[in-house]
């Protein structure tokens, strides 16, 4: 992770058990570390009122740990998109009292959030360890469109193709770090590429 | 630049007896124009002449905010206090003018809130008086669960119960009817914000079961004015102004402070704004701290002091003032 | 006596002036010759006659071509007015303050008569007669942010106060210096300031945000901030960046007078009675070189100032491609002579 940021890129911390009811988490592929971690700090019962939506990698690695914990709900999908319908009912039902925890990937950290602060959770009392890829979700400000799995600065939108500068100005509501025309004033100018988000 | 608010001259228009230990005053502005609109939770400060002595005390403003022709507050008579209570309802009559603050709101609505669920106890009804009124204006969701000692107590009960129906709860100490409040913390909707006014007991106990039952801290509101307390005198050294003054028994630190023509900022005289908020320089005795605006930390650190509520006692004191 | 309303363009051909009257009262933004952040926030309150302080809330000769000009700018991009559900009532605490103080200020051209929740709204200049009821957004076309800031000179950002923080939750903005309200609406008050260079170490956000939260009815505050546009176009988005950037390419010594614009924004920060959130209002004025050093003084100055810029906040603001052509221009009108405290001309 880059030494010097900005304020409102997003700091990520480490999972510990809240005080609750009922806790939800959600993560992907090596995000389950961070819930075996926090089992590790978690008294017990804990896991008997939890629920796990896990999206595992291809390599499938970490699901048997996670059943292992012996959660209320367990549910493993192939990709965010299919995990959304279920966390959206999840949360439209819930109660004061539930606790939400969050790992893995930037883009997975994000886009949960986003379905919590619409279902009106905070995003300070949401728990997030971020864990593997530092791949980044980019709102283009220019056409709007997202472009995810960004891994190299500058960028090119996958919407208009305009080359963007990929800041770490980010914004909570669209889940996305912002992208900025890096050759507006004269396009020609063509800077190098590099790929710095792994 | 000073943050204090304008003042508002006012004439006291009514003044009604509500129950044995609570009297209503309404106020009209003295040039008959509207008074500033307000939003639920929103208090004044007013201000008491007596004889040689100024009281401020902040009340919640309790009238509806779509109603702006007066204000009105709501006072409980407190015999032990150090006699604002007393005087509001001793002496304040009908057509008495007198001066209040624009209105301040310290304990505002979340209005991002899914449903705001109350909770009141004896004189914390008055801020709720307002913020149901505004939310039930704009077709708002909230439920409100008041505690009182005995019916006859339970100031507004009947106007509450008439205008929101089973949306108002009541329970009365005397009937050992008791909130059941974890199950009702418990089965509230995602999304709800807690506010609770009433004796700081009760807002020590819903802040703690509302926390263990995992409710995040900026889900729950609380309101609680000190009132500053009546102590041993004790004198103090003010380094900026270079004055020595004597706080006397029933005076507050503020008062003296003010007594002796200086003027620190302050909104709401209760220990929650912290505009009034004072360094200690040096000290030799103990702190004696009622205020809600200091962490516990900065209250053992013996750094700073909040003089609108707290006080000292010892062999002396030197504020940076 | 009215204003004399301008009919001119910010876009394409832009043919937007300034009358020798409003050159006059421009309010340049550096009262020395030199420039750094500050906590430069003071009490706004009503200023001399014939400056832009005289009303609290500023209409000028501008204030129907900077409405056409908000209209297309919204018809392109609907986005740059968005309020989150919970801002309505701030909203109305908005459409109250803006009607009341442009009646009160300007009463040949704006009339508000109220009867209880029902209004009337007299907008003369844009030629608008509208009875609505104040609280029912369905006596209204838009909703109260959206109409009545389709009405206001200035961009205004509505923010949410709660837990210590200010929330960027609504807003109308299309005459931006380069922020994005779609990226940075449901912000705190430090997120969406993250971007700006060397403030946060000063800690003047923090010591900004303590004051914000504090202010109350009834006393609003006021400062200024300045930047630099080339040609007098409004609407500088990041969203039509690769639109307007090319501009700053274009700028050669013969042009410098007639291109470059010093562009300073008079924010003000108002307490809302219903909702106890804050407005911001920021007012954006221009005007270009050849106006601005018609005041010896300014042209000083000015010069002295964008010379000694630090570099980060050069190219913060912008600067860096023509600052160079731009110093050598102006030092031409610089004689080294001092120059008068305070902001005014001489």
């Amino acid at each position: 992770m880059a030494a010097k940021s900005i304020i409102s890129r997003p700091v990520y911390g480490t999972l510990s058990p809240q005080p609750g009811k009922h806790h939800l988490f959600v993560a992907d592929a090596e995000g389950a570390l961070a819930i075996t971690d926090l089992a590790a700090k978690a008294p017990d019962g804990f896991f008997a009122g939890a629920h796990i939506i896990f999206i595992p990698g291809h390599d499938r690695k970490h699901v048997a740990a996670l059943e292992a914990l012996k959660p209320a709900q367990f549910y493993q999908g192939p990709s965010f998109a299919s995990a959304l319908p279920r966390l959206k009912h999840t949360l439209a039902n819930a109660h004061m009292g539930l606790r939400l925890y969050l790992a893995g990937t930037e883009g997975l950290i994000g886009q949960a959030m986003q379905a919590a602060l619409e279902a009106g959770i905070d995003h300070t009392s949401i728990q997030t360890e971020h864990r593997g890829s530092l791949a980044r979700r980019v709102q283009c400000v220019h056409c709007k469109g997202i472009t995810e799995n960004v891994t190299t600065q500058p960028a090119t939108c996958s919407h208009c193709g305009l080359l963007l500068l990929v800041r770490d100005h980010y914004s909570r509501r669209l889940a996305a770090f912002q992208g900025v025309c890096i050759n507006a004033e004269d396009r020609s100018e063509i800077p190098p590429t590099e790929e710095i988000f792994r | 630049m000073s943050t204090g608010t304008t003042k508002l001259d006012v004439v006291v228009s009514d003044v009604i007896p509500v129950n044995e230990l609570v009297t209503r005053f309404h106020f009209r502005r003295r040039d008959g124009q509207l008074l500033p609109t307000f939003s639920g939770g929103a208090h004044v400060v007013v201000e008491m002449r007596d004889g040689e002595r100024t009281r401020l005390n902040p009340y919640s403003l309790m009238g509806s905010p779509l109603d702006t022709r007066e204000y009105t507050i709501s006072v409980r008579r407190d015999d032990v206090g150090r006699g604002g209570s007393l005087f509001m309802h001793r002496n304040v009559r009908p057509g008495m003018e007198m001066v209040i603050s624009y209105p301040v709101n310290l304990f505002s609505l979340d209005l991002r809130a899914r449903k705001h669920l109350m909770l009141a106890g004896g004189i914390g009804i008055t801020p709720f008086m307002a913020q149901t009124a505004q939310l039930a204006a704009e077709g708002g969701n909230f439920e409100l669960h008041y505690t009182c000692r005995t019916a006859s107590l339970g100031t507004y009960a009947d106007v509450l119960r008439e205008r929101y129906d089973r949306r108002v709860r009541l329970y009365h100490d005397d009937r050992d009817e008791r909130i059941e409040l974890d199950r009702l913390l418990s089965s509230q909707p995602l999304g709800t914000h807690l506010y609770v006014c009433g004796p700081s007991g009760m807002i020590g106990w819903v802040r703690d079961r509302a926390a263990a039952l995992g409710w995040p801290t900026e889900t729950v509101h609380f309101e609680h004015f000190a009132a500053p307390q009546p102590g041993a005198p004790f004198d103090v050294t003010l380094a900026v102004s270079g004055k020595t003054i004597r706080v006397g028994e029933q005076q507050s630190l503020l008062e003296a402070i003010e007594a002796a023509g200086v003027d620190p900022p302050y909104l709401c005289r209760g220990g929650v704004c912290g505009q009034c908020e004072t360094n200690v320089i040096a000290h030799d005795g103990k702190f004696i701290h009622n205020d809600h605006w200091l962490s516990e930390e900065e209250h053992r650190s013996c750094k700073k002091i909040m003089p609108c509520v707290s006080r000292f006692e010892g062999r002396s004191l030197v504020l940076e003032r | 006596m009215g204003i004399t309303f301008r009919n001119e363009t910010f876009r394409n051909d832009f043919t937007f002036r300034n009358s020798p009257e409003h050159i006059r009262r421009f309010p340049f933004p550096f009262h020395e010759d030199s420039y750094m952040y500050a906590v430069n926030i003071e009490p706004h309150v009503v200023g001399p006659k014939g400056s832009v302080l005289e009303n609290l809330i500023d209409v000028d000769e501008h204030y129907v071509a900077e409405m056409q000009d908000r209209a297309l700018v919204l018809a392109e991009d609907p986005l740059r007015c968005q309020s989150l559900p919970h801002m309505t009532l701030a909203g109305w605490d908005l459409l109250e303050l803006l009607m009341e103080q442009q009646a009160l200020g300007y009463p040949e051209h704006f009339t508000l008569t109220r009867d209880g929740d029902r209004w009337r709204w007299i907008n003369r200049p844009l030629g608008i007669d509208d009875t609505f009821t104040f609280g029912d957004v369905s006596t209204l076309p838009y909703g109260p942010m959206e109409y009545i800031t389709r009405q206001s000179q200035g961009d205004f950002c509505i923010l949410d106060q709660r837990d210590g923080n200010l929330w960027m939750d609504a807003g109308m903005v299309t005459t931006q210096a380069d922020w994005s309200l779609d990226f940075d609406i449901g912000m705190n008050f430090f997120e969406w300031h993250a971007p700006v260079p060397l403030a946060h170490e000063k800690g003047i956000f923090v010591r900004a945000l303590k004051f914000l939260t504090n202010i109350q009815q009834g006393k609003p505050a006021r400062r200024l901030n300045w930047t630099m546009t080339i040609n007098p176009r409004l609407d500088t988005s990041p969203e039509n960046y690769h639109k307007w950037g090319p501009d700053r390419t274009t700028v050669t010594p013969e042009n410098v007078g007639d291109k470059v614009h010093l562009r300073v924004e008079l924010q003000s920060f108002w307490r809302l009675p219903r909702s106890n959130g804050i407005v911001f209002p920021i007012r954006c004025y221009l005007i270009k070189m050849d106006e601005l050093v018609t005041q010896p003084k300014w042209a000083r100055r000015l010069h002295r100032v964008i010379r000694d810029l630090p570099e980060e906040l050069a190219t913060y603001k912008g600067l860096k491609r023509y600052r160079a052509t731009l110093v050598e221009w102006l030092s031409k009108l610089d004689d080294g002579s001092p120059t008068s405290p305070g902001f005014g001309p001489d």
